[in-house]
């Protein structure tokens, strides 16, 4: 992890996402995106890695990001998810939700579709709204699911002017976090510790199941499911603690990790490699989690390494022992931690981490520094 | 007070006749609100229509630049190390990291004019191109003025070292040589460039004596009949003797070798060995430190300090720190010759090589337009332990003063207020009251933004403002009906009281509709119940639905009961659980034993006997009362079953 850039970029910086590679592609990410709050005027803006090894022609540094292009935001950028290879779905604190088109020839944003109130409050007994921050956004094309402060889950569908479905007062506090489970059930995450799964199928307004934490009802932030494993699910809390949950069984999480000294904002497994996982705070540290490092592991790797492409061989040639040390790796309950490798990624903290993502050796991260973090040798 | 150290200046806003009518104003915290008032300024009392404006009136302009952002966030981080920076650490290792900090300020304020001055040459229309060129050359004698303290106050070079970093800050900072150089080597014939002599000349004033030297040597090349004079020019700049750091020759050695030079120089001076070539000649005077000479190339110098610098080093290399004044004061003077006055960057400069720091920072601050400088400046000196002694007249130190003055302008800004923060961490006498005023007028548009501003004051105990957020996030919850959310943020401020008001309009919600909302927040309150009696209440009496729901028909009387007798229900409510009471009596079998139902009567009596008795009553209230009447009666009826039930089989078992 030598090689970490950053680049100040005049806007704190809510959320960052890398473009989806169209699949079999065999290149690595190159394109990002990113949303910013709290300005006088958001944007939403584009950036490239650009081509490795070149140095750019208006004199960039090798490695440095360059942006692509940007369009105003009204609100702050809540969320921000790719929806295809050119359209991004951006979450607003007014309530709204936008799709914007990036047309590569030109290299502009537009915005493509919009559902001006899909959150809002009701006042009391009055037909007065006001609008409802919108908290997360996931795409599932051609369906876009979004939550809000409101507590309202509302499900779109791109072409479609109206949503298809809305659950209104689906919960009775924030909903902070939302992800598919496996189509066509969801995930939820809300203010006061609970995990909420909803079956689209089912009619009502109420959970097909919640599991919460015990106790404290310590608000969760974030959400992430297992890419391979649909049980498996992260989430991350107000008091900085991991929890790895087994949807299948029980209400409580499997196990709990204490991590970071303040609010995770977000946690992601590796999409590809799901034995590592990231974690990003506002206390302004951002956790590469490392569960694949127990001994036999580490010997098959050696034994298999030396080409370029241990991890993708490893996984295709080794799957059934993948697949056993991957439910040792997160589930297990005996002393897990012990078995984790943590490494922190940035090197001197100062203000919160909001966003990361990661994508094949590529990670971006974004802070309120105002700074905007790319390595691309994530396992080296 | 102090007496002024100038005419304030006077600001015009655009669109207000300050002549006609009367002005109004309120300050706030690094801005101002303005506006006309409908007062006249003659005595006469007509009415003159005044401007519709209020007008925000800001000093720290320099805030809303978007490429200075990044100077605040990048400096930011390097604040925060200095601060961190090891009490314990002392002597050398202290010094380097304070001049490693120092650097690191240095090269972010060079970024930043790097930006600038691409975005001043990008720039569509001359005006803003003008405004970010005068950008640059603020930030370029920002970085300037820092180079020079780095060096008398941070580095505290010792003679003949300080010259050697003297040396380095020029040419640092006049740096069109480099360009000038490129265009000469680049020609056909370099000796024969316009340029060349001027190029020499320049290197020789900026002590590059071996560059100058190569030049020459092009010369020599070029024209046989001067290689000769070249050649002796070239040995006597490579005999000059310097200080190298790695040297261990002591600074008696140096001057005496260096006198013995200068002699060397001199006897060339009066051979005339280069009468023939006028450019060698001068640039000999230049080396025997003649100031007429000197003087000559103005041009070339083009400043006071670059001829200050070049005059000590070819007259007296090993110069004292507590001797640069006497230099400088003489250099500005000679300089100028008193074509012009000095101006506002030459005074902080004559006051740096003064080693009066606190001059240094006044001019700053009076001659730039942000405080960035002068806090984060004087924060360093601060740190190298220079400016202990001196306490304002108002409280707090200087070092304090200006970065609450610097933080305060961060917070007047919509979206750099977190970097602010840190800033008052580190004022120990009046940050902290300074955070508290400023951080509960950050507008909450988010609730994750209000989970920011609460992290910040939970972390710093600020327990006064985690409640006012707090309830202002409650109150704002209640105003859009989500009582749930309510709850939630009173919960997490401890807040009782508010936490009592919510509890009831649930119980309210409750009694007009016959169902709870928000099922489940009240049912996994948890420890959080304890927090006020009625929420406590709100809690069991979910318990109790819960076991009625479950069919433990036991429990749940027993917890109805003990609701009311351990008066944790509200009065007002009794009549509800009474109710809820009536199935369990209407039960196959006894719940309640004989003496829960007497004090259940016990209840029902003590709420009929202080019922109110109301004067007069219009038809609504009659049948209401009717409606109660009645169902007083069934309960009570039913309570009298219950007993005689009760008794009977409580008699039964104790006889079997």
């Amino acid at each position: 992890m030598e090689e970490i850039y950053a680049k100040f970029v005049s806007q704190k910086i809510s959320k960052t996402r890398w473009r989806p590679l169209p699949p079999g592609s065999l290149q690595t990410a190159e394109t990002f995106a990113t949303g910013s709050w709290d300005n006088e005027e958001n944007y939403v803006s584009l950036w490239s890695i650009g081509d490795f090894g070149n140095l750019d022609s208006d004199g960039g540094f090798e490695g440095d990001h360059q942006l692509l292009c940007d369009i105003r935001h009204h609100g702050d950028v809540m969320d921000l998810q790719f929806f295809d290879q050119e359209r991004i779905v951006t979450a607003s604190s007014t309530g709204c939700v936008t799709v914007f088109l990036h047309h590569p020839n030109n290299q502009t944003l537009s915005v493509n579709q919009q559902w001006t109130t899909a959150h809002y409050h009701a006042g009391p007994g009055s037909p007065s709204y006001s609008s409802a921050p919108c908290t997360g956004v996931v795409c599932n094309n051609p369906e876009i699911v979004t939550v809000g402060e409101d507590g309202r889950i509302n499900l779109f569908r791109a072409d479609h002017k109206e949503a298809v479905r809305t659950i209104d007062n689906a919960d009775s506090s924030t909903l902070h976090a939302v992800t598919f489970l496996r189509t066509p059930e969801i995930l939820t995450v809300n203010s006061i510790g609970q995990l909420k799964i909803w079956d689209f199928r089912q009619q009502g307004n109420e959970p097909s199941q919640i599991l919460s934490l015990t106790g404290d009802r310590v608000p969760l932030h974030c959400v992430d499911r297992h890419p391979n494993q649909q049980h498996v699910v992260a989430t991350g809390g107000q008091d900085g603690m991991l929890s790895i949950w087994d949807v299948r069984q029980g209400t409580m999480p499997v196990s709990l990790l204490k991590a970071h000294e303040a609010e995770m904002w977000e946690v992601h497994f590796h999409p590809s490699n799901p034995d590592h996982l990231f974690t990003c705070s506002e206390d302004g540290s951002l956790w590469h989690w490392d569960a694949s490092t127990d001994v036999p592991e580490k010997s098959s790797l050696f034994h298999q390494g030396g080409r370029s492409s241990t991890f993708l061989s490893h996984s295709i040639s080794n799957q059934a022992n993948v697949h056993q040390s991957v439910i040792s790796s997160w589930l297990s309950t005996d002393p897990a931690k012990d078995r984790i490798e943590i490494t922190s990624l940035l090197p001197s903290r100062s203000l919160s981490v909001n966003s990361l993502d990661v994508l094949g050796p590529c990670l971006v991260c974004g802070t309120d520094a105002e700074a905007i973090y790319v390595t691309r040798h994530l396992f080296s | 007070m102090e007496e002024l150290d100038g005419e304030p200046a006077v600001t015009v806003i655009p669109g207000v006749n300050s002549k006609k009518n009367q002005m109004c104003f309120d300050w706030g915290p690094g801005e101002m609100l303005v506006c006309e008032t409908s007062f006249s300024k003659k005595e006469k009392s007509e009415m003159v229509p005044s401007c519709p404006f209020i007008y925000i009136i800001r000093k720290d302009v320099d805030v809303y630049s978007q490429i200075l952002r990044k100077l605040f966030n990048e400096s930011h981080g390097i604040f925060l190390g200095l601060q961190r920076i090891d009490e314990e650490l002392t002597g050398k290792s202290r010094k380097s990291q304070l001049v490693r900090v120092s650097k690191n300020y240095r090269s972010v304020i060079r970024a930043c004019m790097e930006e600038m001055h691409q975005v001043a040459i990008a720039a569509k229309d001359p005006a803003s191109g003008r405004q970010f060129s005068s950008q640059v050359s603020i930030l370029s004698a920002m970085e300037l003025i820092w180079n020079l303290c780095e060096i008398l106050f941070i580095e505290v070079a010792p003679a003949g070292h300080l010259l050697l970093h003297l040396l380095d800050w020029v040419r640092l900072h006049v740096c069109e040589v480099d360009s000038l150089s490129a265009d000469v080597l680049g020609s056909e014939n370099p000796s024969n460039h316009g340029s060349f002599w001027n190029l020499v000349t320049i290197l020789v004033l900026q002590g590059r004596l071996d560059e100058a030297r190569q030049m020459l040597s092009k010369e020599a090349d070029a024209s046989p009949a001067s290689a000769g004079i070249c050649r002796i020019m070239g040995d006597l700049m490579r005999t000059m003797p310097i200080l190298s750091p790695g040297n261990t020759q002591t600074l008696t050695e140096l001057e005496l070798k260096w006198q013995h030079w200068h002699e060397e120089c001199e006897r060339y001076l009066q051979d005339s060995t280069f009468a023939t070539n006028p450019h060698l000649e001068s640039l000999l005077k230049i080396m025997l430190g003649d100031e007429a000479a000197l003087l000559e190339q103005k041009e070339l110098l083009s400043n006071w300090y670059h001829f200050l610098v070049t005059r000590l080093l070819y007259s007296n290399p090993t110069v004292k720190p507590i001797d640069l004044h006497y230099y400088a004061q003489s250099s500005l003077d000679l300089f100028l010759g008193g074509e012009s006055s000095p101006e506002p960057l030459d005074n902080i400069l004559l006051a740096a090589f003064e080693f009066d720091i606190h001059q240094v920072i006044k001019e700053c601050s009076i001659a730039l337009s942000n405080w960035w400088f002068v806090a984060h400046l004087t924060d360093l000196l601060d740190h190298c332990k220079l400016l202990q002694s001196h306490n304002l007249y108002f409280g707090s130190n200087m070092r304090e003063f200006l970065l609450l003055e610097y933080a305060s302008g961060l917070f007047a800004h919509p979206s750099l207020w977190q970097l602010g923060v840190d800033y008052f961490d580190y004022c120990p006498k009046l940050g902290r009251v300074s955070l508290e005023l400023h951080i509960e007028r950050i507008p909450l548009n988010t609730e994750q933004k209000a989970l920011k501003v609460l992290r910040i004051c939970e972390q710093r105990q600020m327990t006064e403002q985690v409640r006012s957020i707090c309830k202002i996030l409650a109150m704002k919850a209640v105003r859009n009906n989500r009582l749930g959310s309510a709850l939630s943020w009173s919960i997490r401020a401890k807040d009782a009281a508010f936490a009592t008001l919510v509890s009831d309009r649930f119980l309210r919600d409750y009694c007009e509709r016959g169902c709870f909302s928000d099922l489940d927040l009240i049912d996994n309150l948890g420890p959080a119940m304890m927090l006020s009696d009625r929420l406590t209440f709100l809690g069991k009496y979910r318990e109790f639905h819960h076991m009625y729901g479950e069919k433990r028909f036991a429990d749940a009387a027993s917890l109805l009961l003990s609701l009311m007798t351990s008066r944790i229900a509200p009065r007002s409510f009794w009549m509800t659980l009474l109710t809820d009471a009536l199935p369990l009596l209407e039960q196959k079998q006894v719940i309640f034993s004989a003496e829960q139902t007497y004090e259940l009567m016990q209840c029902l009596e003590d709420l009929t006997s202080r019922r109110p008795v109301r004067g007069e009553s219009d038809i609504q209230q009659l049948q209401d009362e009717d409606i109660e009447t009645t169902k007083v009666e069934m309960l009570r009826l039913a309570l009298a079953r219950n007993l005689a039930r009760a008794i009977i089989r409580e008699g039964s078992l104790e006889g079997s």
